[in-house]
């Protein structure tokens, strides 16, 4: 019985790393592909404690999904690229509400 | 016919990596090592966490080697990225959730990762998971308010000291016992705080390395001017 859930919660898990790493190269919004690389690392760590192997999983949460999602996260927001597109195609960048001037979007 | 030859090829390899494959015997390694170290490293070493026993006793210096490796890498990086002309503007403010998140933040992320570097040789984590825990709970803080940043100079102190700690404690032990990193002291009772000889030590002093050179990193990173968006 135990080991049975332990397999189907390790099945949805290898769904979800795998949907979120399809989702990094198809997500057509920065932001986004990202975070789902942040979710391919998280889904990683979680089977590395199913596995036992608690040190690596340690390591894989704190370097894999914290440390390289902020460089990304860093590095886009460097290159301009931190902005979201709505639906029509037009890009909105993501800046704090004390920076804001106006909302150019009519 | 180049699509042919590709998906020939192809085909070769995949074939060849699955007759490979259908002949290992996964799950059984053929090393009498790793069981060795399972059955006598809590005696030897005194670790309640063999994995730490590992990492910094039975391959101190490959964890050495790791700590070079990663000091290059982050020089490396500081040479290319942190430049910023004197008048160019930094970075706007975060907003109030990450300014206060990061303030509440920044004590908890503290204590979490100097246990966790403490803890290395009872509980899973230990220099490098804590190091990085430390290395974000300063980096948020730099997140929420670009304009403060972090001091370079005692960054670049810290990490020259954890990192020439980790060496003499090395030295040390080649100078009393004859071999480079072997742990030292009294080894305590398996499970106590302190215990397991100079093991926490060195995970403290690869912690704080660890740590320092990660921030410094993340925040030469930020600190580099932004090209206009």
């Amino acid at each position: 019985m135990g080991a049975n859930v332990v397999d189907w919660m390790a099945l949805l898990i290898v769904v979800i790393v795998l949907a979120s790493a399809v989702a990094v190269l198809t997500v057509r919004n920065m932001v986004g592909a990202v975070a789902a690389s942040s979710v391919v690392s998280l889904g990683v760590s979680v089977l590395f404690v199913l596995l036992h192997a608690p040190d690596v999983a340690m390591t894989e949460a704190a370097v894999g999904a914290g440390l390289s999602g902020v460089v990304l996260a860093v590095g886009l927001r460097k290159l301009g690229l931190w902005r979201l597109e709505d639906d029509k195609g037009t890009a909105h960048a993501l800046v704090p509400t004390s920076q804001r001037e106006d909302d150019t979007d009519a | 016919m180049r699509n042919l030859a590709a998906i020939l090829f192809t085909g070769g390899l995949g074939f060849l990596l699955l007759v490979i494959a259908s002949q290992l015997d996964f799950g059984h390694p053929p090393m009498v090592v790793g069981q060795e170290i399972l059955d006598v490293a809590g005696d030897q070493v005194g670790a309640a966490n063999i994995v730490t026993s590992v990492l910094l006793a039975y391959r101190g210096i490959d964890t050495l080697g790791e700590l070079s490796i990663l000091f290059a890498a982050a020089t490396a990086a500081g040479l290319v990225l942190g430049h910023r002309h004197g008048d160019a503007p930094s970075d706007p403010e975060g907003g109030f959730i990450l300014r206060a998140g990061a303030d509440l933040l920044f004590p908890l992320l503290l204590v979490v990762g100097f246990y966790i570097i403490l803890h290395g040789h009872l509980t899973p984590g230990g220099g490098f998971q804590g190091g990085v825990i430390l290395a974000a709970a300063f980096f948020v803080g730099v997140l929420g308010r670009p304009a403060k940043g972090l001091n370079h100079d005692v960054i670049s102190v810290i990490e020259g000291l954890a990192g020439a700690a980790f060496i003499g404690i090395g030295l040390w032990a080649l100078f009393l016992e004859g071999e480079f990193l072997k742990p030292m002291l009294d080894k305590g009772t398996l499970g106590d705080l302190i215990s397991a000889g100079t093991l926490p030590l060195l995970s403290l002093a690869l912690g704080l390395k660890v740590g320092s050179e990660l921030a410094g990193l993340m925040t030469s990173l930020s600190d580099t001017e932004a090209r206009e968006p």
